[in-house]
């Protein structure tokens, strides 16, 4: 038997815990059916399908999409697709990079005992702790003034000049990626027992051929995790991607910034509605994923 | 075979530096020179440098001075993966993303056989250590016994010149230790695989071994049969880690080369017995051990030669024997008495308080030095 008893207190808790953190996502699903367009108090759903779109003052009456209506305008809305697909390629090629070199940092400081071990262990954690902030604007310095010395050095004029954009965020996207995936392989790698890969060399593979058949397939769950912490911190980045975009690669934080400093739509409500079914579906498959594995190899 | 010695380990020493930054040295000037064909073991307790010995013939160790060698070649940095040696680990290390033919399977595949040859050899293996059909499972859905069975045929599916073994039975209850014991020796009878043994179990040691290393604090205390070690320790830690034995401290009083008599202040009594340990000098300070299955109790006699008086302080019945501790002059000495005749009331013979002889033999003494 439980010796503590279940007190109404920890229920209590429970419920406000859920409460404070899904009521406004709550919330924000349900505003995306507003049928007001200043979506500042909810004016009831909008009621009806019609060929076009039908106003009374900033109520919408009837849409050819029904309830359904600002996701038909988010979908029509070019500079959205424009930022997701930003979003999703830098998130995309930040997340590999950054896994390689975290994974690689990671197993370095597990096997390998060197003088520079606590400085090397202590600078994965300082871009954790620091203000995102700072390393932005960091970032924003460093990129500025190497570009300003190349573009003069190499004597680079017009489109050829080096400037913020696509790139400069995916890079720095994987600078503060690289601590994350690299704690997270770190702590997988705890329990590692080194016979292992003792084992596989003493049967005659090479190191290369240990890594590949036996160290990555064991620290492969703990990669998959430290990926996709990666994977979701890049989705939703602002502060250090507001200091390093330039024309042409704003992602969705971005834009969603853009939108509500002049009017917020439940167009914005729409799109964070599909952005969180998306994450959603996205971790719900990963452990799906990861419950079958456990199954079959118990 | 290229050399006499499967294995040589000549002068070696493996210093580690501390995680309190100081120097140690594991593995103390070792040289062993490990006949092809034999059962070696190296006995001793955990920190005896054993386990560092086993890791530097394997490869997973390099030593810092001295040199190993296999098959006569010098080893040198050779990685582990270009060595003709194959490692059993103590905690099997096998690879649990991979099913059990395919563990098996990894050392061939990296020999580069073929995949009927490796059907084959897989196949031949798993037969050997009775685990046929057991190929697809997965390490986990396997007994601990099972488990080991495979790092077994894991290893020996190389076909090695020699087999290194790092207390591979030791997760395993006794009933199948025991079994595993005698699987083990007639397996390496039958291949005439060298086999390395590191194991902390003296009776392990003793019931498969051709010969035994015994260490302590990285050095090796003593090199020989069973029998050897057992009955002619060669110093008093030798004595004391295998078997149990009565020590008692004197100073030699006479010695010749067949005989020491000792005399013990604890009994205020000569002893004599026989010199064992190498270098032994008259009115050195000596330990004399004797053995507590080879003493002879009786009940108190008269007859003086040979005989200690004392009393039975404790008995206590082990099933096969009885132990018996007897003082004599406030000095401890234990006894143990084969129950060779069933009774239910063992201590019916010997009870506490009761007066006895013992009766000691020179030949069953041992005098060795101290330390």
């Amino acid at each position: 038997m439980n010796p503590f008893r279940r007190s109404p207190y920890v229920i209590a808790a429970a419920v406000l815990v859920y409460v404070f953190l899904y009521a406004p996502i709550v919330g924000l699903i349900l505003y995306s059916f507003n049928a007001s367009k200043a979506n500042v108090t909810f004016e009831g759903f909008i009621p009806a399908y019609s060929e076009h779109v039908v106003m009374d003052g900033s109520l919408v009456k009837s849409s050819p999409c029904g309830p359904f209506h600002w996701y038909c305008e988010l979908a029509k809305n070019n500079d959205v697709a424009e930022a997701a697909g930003n979003t999703l390629t830098i998130a995309f090629v930040a997340t590999i990079i950054s896994t390689i070199i975290g994974t690689m940092a990671a197993i370095s400081l597990q096997r390998y005992n060197f003088r520079l071990k606590p400085f090397s262990q202590l600078s994965l954690y300082i871009p954790i702790v620091i203000p995102e902030i700072v390393m932005g604007i960091g970032i924003l310095t460093l990129f500025s003034q190497v570009f300003g010395w190349l573009n003069d050095f190499l004597n680079l004029t017009g489109n050829a000049r080096l400037s913020l954009g696509i790139v400069t965020v995916t890079v720095s996207h994987i600078a503060f990626m690289v601590p994350f995936v690299a704690l997270v392989v770190q702590a997988r790698l705890q329990g590692f027992d080194k016979s292992f890969e003792e084992a596989a060399m003493d049967l005659g593979a090479n190191e290369w051929i240990t890594f590949k058949r036996v160290t990555f397939p064991m620290i492969l769950p703990g990669v998959l995790s430290g990926a996709l912490l990666a994977f979701t911190l890049s989705l939703d980045d602002f502060v250090i991607t507001f200091f390093t975009n330039g024309p042409g690669s704003t992602t969705l934080p971005i834009y969603v910034y853009g939108l509500l400093r002049r009017i917020i739509t439940p167009q914005v409500n729409a799109l964070s509605t599909v952005w969180i079914l998306v994450v959603f579906l996205a971790v719900l498959t990963l452990q799906i994923l990861q419950n079958r594995e456990q199954k079959a190899h118990p | 075979m290229a050399s006499e010695f499967a294995v040589e380990m000549r002068d070696v020493v493996k210093r580690f530096i501390t995680p309190e930054g100081s120097e140690m040295a594991a593995v103390d000037h070792v040289t062993m020179r490990i006949r092809n064909g034999e059962f070696f073991s190296m006995l001793g307790s955990s920190g005896c440098g054993k386990t560092t010995s086993l890791r530097m013939i394997a490869g997973f160790e390099w030593p810092t001075e001295g040199e190993v060698y296999i098959e006569g070649q010098a080893m040198g940095h050779t990685p582990p993966f270009q060595r003709k040696v194959n490692t059993v680990f103590q905690s099997y290390a096998l690879f649990q993303h991979m099913t059990v033919f395919q563990n098996v399977a990894f050392g061939l595949e990296m020999e580069g056989a073929s995949k009927a040859e490796i059907d084959k050899r897989v196949g031949h293996a798993l037969e050997m250590v009775q685990l046929t059909g057991m190929g697809r499972r997965k390490p986990k859905q396997l007994s601990g016994g099972q488990q080991q069975r495979v790092a077994l045929a894991r290893a020996l599916v190389k076909t090695p010149d020699v087999l290194l073994l790092d207390e591979p039975l030791g997760a395993l209850d006794l009933k199948l230790r025991k079994e595993m014991q005698l699987e083990l020796k007639a397996l390496q009878v039958q291949l005439g695989i060298t086999f390395i043994y590191v194991t902390h179990d003296q009776e392990e040691a003793l019931t498969m071994s051709d010969r035994i290393a015994v260490m302590s604090r990285g050095k090796v205390q003593q090199m020989g049969t069973p029998v050897e070690v057992y009955e002619r320790p060669s110093n008093k830690f030798v004595a004391d880690f295998i078997g149990e034995s009565n020590f008692f401290e004197g100073k030699i009083k006479s010695l010749s080369k067949n005989e020491a008599s000792v005399f013990v202040p604890g009994l205020n009594a000569e002893v004599t017995g026989m010199p064992i340990s190498e270098g032994l000098v008259k009115g050195e300070e000596v330990v004399v051990c004797i053995r507590p299955e080879k003493i002879r109790v009786t009940e108190k006699t008269a007859r003086a030669e040979g005989l200690f008086h004392g009393r039975v302080s404790n008995t206590v019945y082990i099933g096969a024997d009885t132990h018996v501790f007897v003082d004599v002059h406030g000095t401890q000495f234990k006894v143990w008495e084969q129950n060779r005749i069933s009774r239910l009331d063992p201590k019916s013979f010997y009870v506490v308080g009761q007066e006895v002889s013992l009766m000691l033999m020179p030949e069953n003494t041992l005098v060795l030095k101290k330390d």
